[in-house]
């Protein structure tokens, strides 16, 4: 992403503790009003990274520029940012109103103003009959409303969300979830958002950042990380059931592996060309065809079904297709019997294909 | 639906009903019974004694409850027994004991709970080595101590006294040694390593994203001290202090080491009443000497005994 005056710009960040390197040489480019996820698995130095841009962590190495200023060396509070935190972090002893204004006193900030901030941060987050409660007369989601709303106070450039929705229950969160989006539509303030939840990260991001072991895997819009992930780990990451894959070997333009053998024509190759390699084949469960939809699918083959998870609007089939286990998901409202056949195929265009040795898509 | 309501269940239904003679509560309320007559029985006869004139007190009828019930004892033990030279009772030590207490448990818990809160919150390099060297200091006896802690604090007296007359000629002799205030420096000092565990422990305990979101509200070192984890750790608060009063209180080893008659706390005093070997022994006096000796602190466990058990626990989670 070309951007000449990006909201948040880290150069060459590195991070260890004692010997343990967490984040590795990282660079990351945030533009203005955009809305960034960091998503990985539970470790991947994603919560270090936002840490680390929040000013609570010292970097070992590199620089942080929020806002065309280096911040590398400044105070949390000085950074021109808000932050939300996955356990809320109320101060638990102040109401609502006090915990939000608590950074404006500290700043020094005069009465008035700060009454107009809380009333008006109030205002867009319906926190107004809670303002004189304390947090422990709050439900989950009313309090990760006054965290988000003691952020919004602050009338700063850049939120950072630390896995803010991980502590609710399923429907609160979907809840929640819309709210931010509406929030970010409505504010256009850059968003840094750390999340383990892949739904939430495809749903709320402008672009996806995904970690692991300190390093972004794949930096995209989650349309292309989606379709066109870079490599094995993102591919098998993203998606829910995960992707499957079959070992194989491409040579001159078709796959062939134990369990499935295809002609490749109509796979878009990241330069152009198709090497002669050993290779991963991988195919979402979404874009295997069954039944009658396979007829003219590149490759077609039977599969033994073997459980079948019906979630109402899809079916989730588990079936073994030459011995391998393999996922399909189909239509909502299917009969399928475990230990019948089941004919599954599908065509070239929705592949993703990696090579065994650098797990790079080819 | 109708007749459902009207079933009726064979066999064990609904809650399971229980016994209040059973064999296990007659064990546990016996001995229950049996360990309180034990612990309470010397503070019957404490009381009983207490408020019996000598001639009774001959007669040897230790448990009986006084004939003639009589404050002279009281009297005596707080205002007139005599220890050493001095003859005005337990009320000198008493008031030597509350001028220890009151800035011994002021100066430590306020030390100790910043220690505490600096080692949770503020870890800096080696934070973990002067921890663990704080805490071995709670192992080391105290007799060890005593000598060099009586030069140390001769020498401090002696070098403030010195500094204080390079500005003021006249200025008197400042000693610490055998003072109130060089006993509350002790005091304060050997209170340190249990109650900068205590505060570590509890300030670990408190969610690290809670001072995180006040480093990012502008809240600094004192700030997030002074309006975030003050207010919500009273508990602890109320735990140190009944420690500390109780043990600065009860302190003996201290109080007749590091002061002099003039300035003996109460629990020397109350030795030096019960102990003296001169005249008659006045059982009915020494009782309520120790009565009023032991009254602080048992007010103390009586007012605070729920909110006591309470902060142990929570200081006691982590290690």
């Amino acid at each position: 992403m070309t951007n000449t005056n990006p909201s948040v710009e880290i150069k060459q960040l590195d991070l260890s503790f004692g010997k343990v390197e967490v984040l590795k040489n990282l660079n990351l480019e945030i533009a203005r009003g955009e809305f960034l996820v960091l998503l990985g698995s539970s470790g991947c130095g994603k919560s270090t990274l936002l840490n680390c841009i929040a000013g609570l962590l010292d970097v070992t190495g590199g620089q942080i520029f929020i806002n065309d200023k280096n911040v590398t060396w400044a105070e949390p509070s000085d950074r021109g940012i808000g932050m939300v935190f996955q356990s809320y972090a109320l101060y638990p002893q102040m109401t609502v109103e006090g915990n939000m204004s608590f950074g404006l006193k500290n700043a020094g900030m005069a009465k008035d103003e700060i009454k107009r901030r809380v009333d008006k941060a109030a205002g867009i987050l319906q926190l107004e009959p809670l303002l004189a409660r304390k947090p422990s007369a709050l439900s989950g989601g009313q309090r990760q409303r006054v965290a988000i709303g003691r952020a919004l106070v602050r009338d700063v450039d850049v939120f950072l969300f630390d896995e803010p929705l991980s502590n609710l229950d399923a429907k609160l969160r979907t809840d929640l979830r819309v709210e931010i989006k509406r929030l970010h539509q409505q504010l256009q303030n850059t968003m840094i958002y750390v999340t383990h939840d892949q739904v939430e990260a495809m749903t709320l991001a402008d672009r996806i950042a995904i970690m692991k072991d300190g390093i972004i895997q794949q930096l995209d819009d989650p349309n292309t990380i989606y379709a066109k992930p870079r490599n094995k780990y993102v591919a098998d990451f993203i998606g829910s059931p995960a992707m499957n894959f079959f070992k194989g070997e491409i040579k001159d333009g078709s796959f062939s592996s134990p369990e499935v053998s295809m002609d490749l024509k109509g796979y878009e190759t990241v330069d152009g060309n198709l090497p002669n390699t050993n290779a991963w084949l991988g195919i979402r469960p979404e874009h295997i065809q069954s039944g009658a939809n396979t007829k003219g699918c590149s490759f077609v083959g039977d599969a033994t079904i073997e459980i079948v998870d019906p979630m109402g609007s899809d079916t989730l089939v588990w079936a073994s297709l030459a011995g391998q286990s393999i996922r399909v998901r189909t239509e909502g409202q299917s009969s399928l019997k475990v230990g019948e056949t089941l004919k599954i195929g599908f065509n070239a265009d929705k592949l993703s294909i990696f090579d065994t040795d650098t797990e790079l898509r080819v | 639906m109708a007749d459902t309501t009207a079933t009726t269940f064979e066999g064990p239904s609904g809650p399971k009903p229980k016994r209040a003679f059973s064999s296990t509560n007659i064990i546990i309320y016996g001995t229950l019974f049996v360990v309180c007559l034990y612990y309470l029985l010397p503070l019957y006869v404490m009381i009983m004694t207490s408020l019996k004139g000598m001639p009774e007190i001959r007669l040897g009828n230790i448990f009986g409850p006084p004939v003639e019930v009589t404050f002279e004892p009281w009297v005596k033990a707080w205002a007139e027994a005599c220890t050493g030279i001095n003859c005005d009772g337990l009320s000198r030590g008493f008031s030597n004991s509350i001028w220890i207490l009151v800035p011994s448990v002021f100066l430590s818990i306020a030390i100790a709970s910043v220690n505490g809160y600096a080692l949770a919150n503020w870890k800096f390099k080696g934070s973990e080595v002067f921890f663990t060297i704080l805490i071995f200091g709670a192992f080391i006896p105290y007799q060890v101590m005593i000598y060099p802690i009586v030069i140390l604090l001769r020498e401090s007296g002696d070098g403030i006294t010195n500094v204080m007359q390079f500005f003021w000629e006249d200025a008197p002799r400042f000693r610490l040694m055998g003072s109130l205030w060089g006993l509350v420096i002790v005091h304060t000092i050997f209170g340190m390593p249990i109650l900068t565990l205590l505060f570590r422990n509890y300030f670990t305990s408190v969610p690290e994203d809670l001072f995180k979101a006040a480093r990012v509200d502008g809240a600094r070192f004192w700030g997030i001290y002074f309006r975030i984890m003050l207010p919500m750790s009273l508990p602890i608060f109320v735990v140190a202090m009944i420690l500390q009063v109780t043990g600065i209180w009860n302190d003996f080893l201290f109080g007749v080491i590091y002061t002099k008659p003039e300035t003996y706390p109460m629990t020397v005093q109350l030795n030096n009443i019960v102990n003296s070997v001169q005249g008659v022994k006045e059982y009915n006096v020494n009782m309520a000497a120790t009565l009023l000796t032991g009254l602080v602190p048992l007010i103390i466990y009586f007012a605070s005994g729920k909110l006591f058990v309470r902060g142990i626990a929570a200081g006691a989670v982590k290690g």
